[in-house]
């Protein structure tokens, strides 16, 4: 509850600072200062410390997972608006507002990763995506940016009809909008036909939300059009907390209807047909932003792995896939943003010009295609080991392993751009607070690598 | 007197929804599209009224997400529109094949 309700005051005070406050550097350090108060607040809910008490009437449950999930969250954010504030002050004039629509987003994931009722779901995605239909159409004069925010309203928008018609059927079919009813087998027994459409408009519906491959069309415009900064954001956090929402949602609900719905088979459908586009058509990009957009479908099927699975391992490895996903493309997008040309060219020659920049990249694509010694070793090896515990459509890690290679492809391809190609590798002027930054975000990737466990003991203690 | 039965409705609503989903599809006007999108989600306050009064009269449950999904559709109106203006001042039309410049 602290977060929820805070993150909403500071978006409010974050908005009436813009009117006090000039300076654009004031401004996110003001924002800086929300977020870190924001995240101690969310911790010490962890703890059993509430600000608030408020009677949820059992449409919130803040349990383990989910204020793990906010801490996380919280805390991609605040290195976000560290390593790329100054990017977010260049998209244009209006500074305090992008750091409230931040916090407003925030306030809607901080919902939808506690929710128990579907009510509680419809908001909280609803809450975190009418700020970012704003932040992707932030950069006005730009056409790209215009046309980004359109596609993305439209699709967004689309895939809540969809969800609606689906809360409809099952609140027609067992009278509740509780998710816990909905899982119990012993008070919903007997499924009926309207409750499993309506599960299977939640499917897809959410297939849209993270991007699931028959329903990624929008993703790639959307990341490639919208301002950078807000890319990196909606890749990472925003992404993440989808999934958070679709695993609680397909908890254990999948087992008891299992003899009406192969519910494996159709996510297996999924999963593969997401790995497939995802990394074959990034393979072809020529930007290394579209680049990017690609590769985040094609880490959706990863993450797609839990919400196959199901179990205790899924549980923990969708959080530390969220870590090492979120810290890895937030560093990839900090470095890009600071690149003069977006394209692999562009890339050319940077470990001559600026070796720290280069060198942290090198971590960060490495951890995004799952090399062992960084984060996204033991992410992608949490997601394969839930599967296989569940001792179904085995071949399907095969498969993965096989994708994860693809994914080599592309990501090394701008390690080889950086090294071993001469060029300018020209950039922006660059802080060194910023190669600070990106130094401590590369120790975190390589300390989690090494030790997955820092993340996960936060589930039970 | 007799009750309209629960099938009529939904046929109603049921009918909305499609011609929503079918003018989201077709139309190339925005503001068109962006009506299907309010079809789309009238339709779901209907069937959850209709679910509310004649299957699930005891709470009112139903009644209450509708005022959710009315409001959310007012904000996401507010926020189409801005986008809409937006796009009119830069291409000087709201036909969506405009709206062209990203190609894979």
């Amino acid at each position: 509850m602290n977060a929820i309700i805070l993150s909403a005051i500071l978006g409010v005070i974050m908005m009436f600072s813009g009117i006090w406050v000039n300076n654009k550097a004031t401004l996110r350090w003001i924002a800086l200062a929300g977020l870190l108060v924001l995240l101690i607040s969310n911790i010490a809910e962890m703890y059993g410390y509430r600000i608030w008490n408020v009677n949820v009437h059992n449409m919130l449950y803040f349990d383990r997972f989910g204020l793990l999930f906010n801490s996380v969250a919280i805390g991609s954010t605040f290195i976000f608006v560290a390593l790329s504030g100054s990017d977010i002050n260049r998209v244009g004039k209006y500074a305090a507002e992008y750091y409230t629509l931040i916090f407003f987003v925030l306030t809607g994931i901080t919902i939808i990763s506690v929710y128990t009722s579907l009510l509680m779901l419809f908001l909280g995605i609803e809450i975190m995506s009418i700020p970012l239909y704003i932040l992707t159409g932030s950069d006005k004069r730009n056409l790209k940016s215009n046309e980004a925010s359109l596609k993305y309203f439209l699709m967004g928008a689309f895939s809540t009809g969809l969800m609606l018609m689906g809360i409809t059927l099952i609140y027609g079919a067992t009278g509740s909008f509780s998710i816990e009813v909905l899982n119990n087998p012993a008070i919903a027994q007997g499924v009926s036909f309207l409750e499993i459409t309506g599960m299977l408009f939640l499917l897809v519906s959410m297939a849209f939300k993270v991007s699931a491959a028959p329903f990624h069309f929008w993703t790639p415009d959307v990341y490639d059009g919208a301002p950078g900064v807000f890319t990196s954001f909606m890749a990472t956090v925003v992404k993440a907390a989808a999934f958070i929402a679709f695993v609680k949602l397909f908890d254990a609900r999948m087992s008891y209807s299992s003899a009406v719905v192969d519910w494996k088979m159709l996510l297996c459908i999924l999963i593969i047909a997401t790995l497939l586009i995802g990394n074959i058509t990034a393979v072809f990009q020529q930007s290394v932003k579209r680049m990017l957009a690609y590769s985040s479908i094609a880490q959706a099927g990863f993450m797609l792995f839990a919400v196959f699975s199901m179990n205790e391992m899924a549980k923990e490895g969708i959080i530390f896939y969220a870590v090492s996903y979120s810290l890895a493309t937030i560093g990839v997008f900090a470095v890009l943003l600071k690149m003069k040309d977006f394209t692999f060219e562009g890339y050319n020659g940077l470990a001559k010009s600026q070796p720290v920049l280069a060198f942290a990249n090198t971590v960060f694509l490495l951890s995004l295609a799952g090399i062992p010694l960084t984060a996204g070793f033991f992410a992608k090896y949490f997601m394969l080991a839930s599967v296989i515990q569940t001792g179904h459509y085995l071949w399907m890690v095969i498969v993965a392993v096989l994708f994860a290679a693809v994914s080599v492809y592309y990501y090394f391809r701008v390690i080889q751009a950086m090294y071993f190609k001469t060029g300018e590798g020209e950039t922006e002027n660059i802080h060194p607070g910023f190669k600070t930054g990106l130094i401590i975000l590369t120790v975190i990737i390589i300390l989690l690598g090494v030790a997955p466990n820092l993340i996960i003991n936060f589930l039970y203690f | 007197m007799n009750t309209i039965p629960l099938t009529h409705i939904l046929f109603v609503s049921t009918a909305l929804f499609f011609i929503g989903m079918y003018g989201l599809f077709t139309r190339r006007n925005i503001i068109t599209m962006l009506m299907s999108i309010e079809l789309i989600l009238n339709s779901v306050n209907i069937n959850f009224i209709a679910f509310n009064k004649y299957l699930h009269p005891a709470n009112l449950d139903g009644v209450f997400f509708t005022i959710f999904i009315i409001a959310i559709a007012a904000a996401e109106a507010a926020v189409a529109i801005a986008i809409i203006i937006n796009l009119y001042r830069n291409h000087k039309s709201i036909d969506i094949e405009d709206a062209a410049e990203m190609k894979y």
